[in-house]
């Protein structure tokens, strides 16, 4: 079984936890005692129904308001695939969970209200979508029973969003789905209100589409987290730079190099607790010792020889900012990139994106909470890294403030 | 020589959250000076430790085994511990809450429902100043509850030990920030995106030892709201309308004494556990007493500094 992380956007009201409560319940994955709870909150809310949203919205603020603040991630299986999903608010202020959901997922779900169409929040959500390269794209048209599921309707929503689409940066998969998550039309089972539609249920999709991880299975990338060195009886000389592939694949015998050294040797054994490997890929944890002793730190990166990435002090970025403090240019940010951290200094503003209408603003640029746009950085030591689109391991950062430790942006390197 | 060749395409579940999770524990080592590990005897504490243990690999965990012991436990799970912390030569460090109730610093509650699971918070939090720690890892999952389901694989905790749910660091990609003004700590969570079922499936796959009360076995307990309550440690009084018995149960969680429910299972094999778990119709929590005090008793415990 394998596993398939998803995110879910869509705006107020669209009724996202609904769907994702519907997902859950229709593929018997709500407990008993889940669905007893969510029985006492709804009568005592006032609700009708039963409130599925009540399965997602954990946090107290949540239940008061009925909205969801925060990330939550949902976990459910069939037996054909394990899901994760990273259900993300839809509301304008939370912009930086749907950039943080979106960022490990291979999947999105787009959600639109069939009453409403494609509307700003929508293109903003794909605008990210896209942005975090995610290259596979659900649209789900919900409530179609509000537009008595009729067919013209799903057809001019989706019309205008692949159109939408297309003028996107980068390239996305659509699959498009009507809906009533409400009432479980096309959730799991597939309607009886709609036989127009010949498409899958949304689960039978999620269960068989194959997906990219927006991992370079071939530049072999080796961050190092943290160098085991038992100095033990047993294992006297052993020196394992332990870490997870971050791209391609490493065997033993292959030549590497580590950077920023640039000495090279080769890789004498893949150490795991359950014995040594001839090979391990992308994402495996492991342990790498080499036929040389060389000076190898955590923040440092072995990579194949054949195939280094970039190596500069300088990168052109596109962020999102997250601060409710502007970026201050020359202010002091850590940057962290893979298992390495540097300090940071903004040099350049090159021009802010204006996520509702995707124009860029060159002039008296200045990021502030939620912004996204490119910025240059100059860093005190140089960085490894991949464009973004070819690795989002290793062509991903953040920035963290100095003075306050908060995480303040996500950055995704050009190439 | 021949060469197995794996191919990238499927790595299964299983493997890919060991991988994560080793990632995370090795973070923790690397970016603290001062980590500690969460160890009740519970399975997800159990799952940590073997994980924590094959990060490593073949040097010893990096940093002390931790548990914060209300005094009401099942014996075998102290005798599983101390088994553990021999046979891996792991370094053991214990918070008695009876020590922060003798200190006057918690206040044990009274009643028939009574339990130290609330008050464990306080000697957490004392066990993490006195030692020094930065870093507490624990097993929670983000599947368990609700509150749980927002929480951050590196979360952090301010000088006060307090959660903020509503202020949380966002998290991306794979990059952890655990960055913090002195005094604060950080939890983390490397378990996070296991299921219970993803950590049965695992302890089969990994053969990983289990204390007894796990499986079937013969007990004296009594129906207490949904949950069997145990009769034989003497931590739990049955009321004069609640009728002690033997029945055949297994614990599907095991914490403290007063606030662990068994359930009616004749499930004596780990094959046996994961097929009844695949066809539970409750969470492993619905039996948790302490979850159902209230419609956010997680949220407001975490906010105080539980785990």
């Amino acid at each position: 079984m394998d596993l398939l992380r998803f995110s879910t956007c869509g705006s107020v009201d669209d009724g996202k936890s609904t769907l994702i409560g519907r997902l859950l319940y229709d593929s018997k994955n709500i407990f008993e005692d889940q669905l007893e709870a969510m029985e006492t909150s709804s009568r005592k809310r006032g609700d009708e129904v039963v409130n599925l949203a009540l399965l997602t919205d954990g946090l107290k603020a949540e239940r008061e308001q009925g909205i969801t603040i925060d990330v939550a991630y949902r976990y459910f299986a069939t037996p054909r695939r394990k899901f994760i999903i990273a259900d993300t608010p839809g509301h304008i202020q939370y912009t930086r969970n749907m950039v943080t959901g979106a960022s490990t997922s291979q999947l999105a779900i787009v959600l639109i209200d069939a009453r409403k169409g494609v509307i700003e929040q929508t293109r903003r959500h794909s605008y990210i979508v896209n942005l975090l390269r995610i290259g596979r794209v659900v649209l789900a048209v919900n409530k179609m029973d509000l537009v008595d599921f009729d067919e013209a309707v799903y057809r001019r929503i989706v019309a205008e969003y692949r159109e939408f689409a297309a003028g996107l940066q980068n390239s996305m998969e659509i699959t498009a789905i009507p809906l009533a998550a409400l009432h479980g039309d096309n959730i799991v089972d597939a309607s009886e209100n709609m036989s127009w539609y010949g498409g899958p249920t949304l689960l039978e999709h999620l269960e068989s589409v194959e997906v990219a991880d927006g991992i370079d299975h071939e530049d072999a990338r080796f961050p190092v987290q943290w160098v085991i060195r038992p100095q033990s009886p047993e294992h006297p000389d052993f020196r394992g730079y332990a870490g997870r592939i971050a791209g391609g694949r490493f065997r033993r015998g292959d030549r590497v190099t580590a950077l920023p050294s640039g000495f090279s040797s080769v890789i004498k054994s893949i150490h795991t607790a359950d014995g040594d490997l001839e090979e391990a890929f992308v994402p495996l944890s492991v342990a790498l010792t080499l036929e040389d002793e060389i000076d190898i730190s955590r923040g440092d990166m072995l990579v194949s020889s054949d195939n280094p990435p970039q190596h500069a002090s300088e990168i052109s970025a596109i962020i999102c900012w997250f601060s409710e403090k502007k970026l201050l240019p020359r202010g002091k940010y850590y940057l962290r990139h893979t298992t390495r951290e540097v300090q940071a200094l903004v040099t350049a503003l090159d021009y802010k994106v204006n996520i509702n209408t995707l124009e860029r603003l060159d002039e008296d640029v200045n990021f502030s909470f939620n912004d996204i746009g490119r910025i240059r950085i100059r860093t005190s030591a140089p960085l490894f890294f991949d464009a973004y689109g070819r690795n989002r391991q290793t062509g991903s950062f953040i920035l963290i403030d100095a003075g306050t430790n908060e995480t303040v942006a996500a950055g995704m390197i050009d190439g | 020589m021949s060469v197995e060749i794996v191919t990238p395409i499927h790595l299964s579940h299983l493997r890919e959250l060991e991988s994560e999770a080793i990632f995370v524990l090795r973070e923790t080592a690397a970016q603290f000076e001062n980590p500690g590990l969460l160890f009740s005897g519970g399975k997800d504490s159990i799952v940590m430790a073997h994980l924590a243990r094959k990060a490593f690999h073949p040097a010893k965990i990096p940093f002390p085994l931790v548990h914060v012991d209300t005094g009401h436990n099942f014996p075998e799970t102290i005798a599983y511990r101390d088994q553990f912390v021999r046979d891996y030569e792991a370094h053991l460090v214990v918070g008695y809450v009876q020590d922060s109730i003798d200190r006057g610093t918690a206040v044990e509650e009274t009643g028939p429902t009574a339990s130290r699971n609330s008050i464990q918070t306080v000697t957490l939090l004392e066990t993490i100043e006195k030692h020094g720690f930065d870093a507490m890892l624990g097993g929670g999952r983000r599947d368990e509850e609700k509150a749980r389901a927002k929480e951050r694989f590196f979360s952090h905790r301010d000088a006060f030990g307090q959660w903020e749910p509503k202020n949380q660091r966002p998290e991306l990609w794979n990059i952890f920030n655990g960055r913090k003004a002195f005094g604060e700590h950080f939890r983390v969570f490397p378990l996070s995106n296991w299921t219970e079922m993803d950590v049965w499936q695992y302890i089969q796959a990994e053969n990983i030892p289990l204390p007894n009360l796990y499986f079937s076995h013969p007990r004296r307990v009594f129906q207490r709201g949904r949950a069997w309550l145990d009769a034989e440690t003497g931590f739990v009084s049955p009321q004069l309308d609640e009728v002690v018995e033997e029945r055949i149960v297994r614990f599907r969680t095991i914490g403290d004494v007063t606030c662990t429910g068994a359930v009616d299972s004749i499930a004596s094999s780990l094959d046996h556990i994961v097929a009844e778990v695949a066809a539970a119709r409750q969470t492993e929590r619905g039996t948790r007493a302490d979850d159902q005090r209230s419609e956010t008793a997680m949220e407001d415990r975490k906010r105080e500094g539980y785990f």
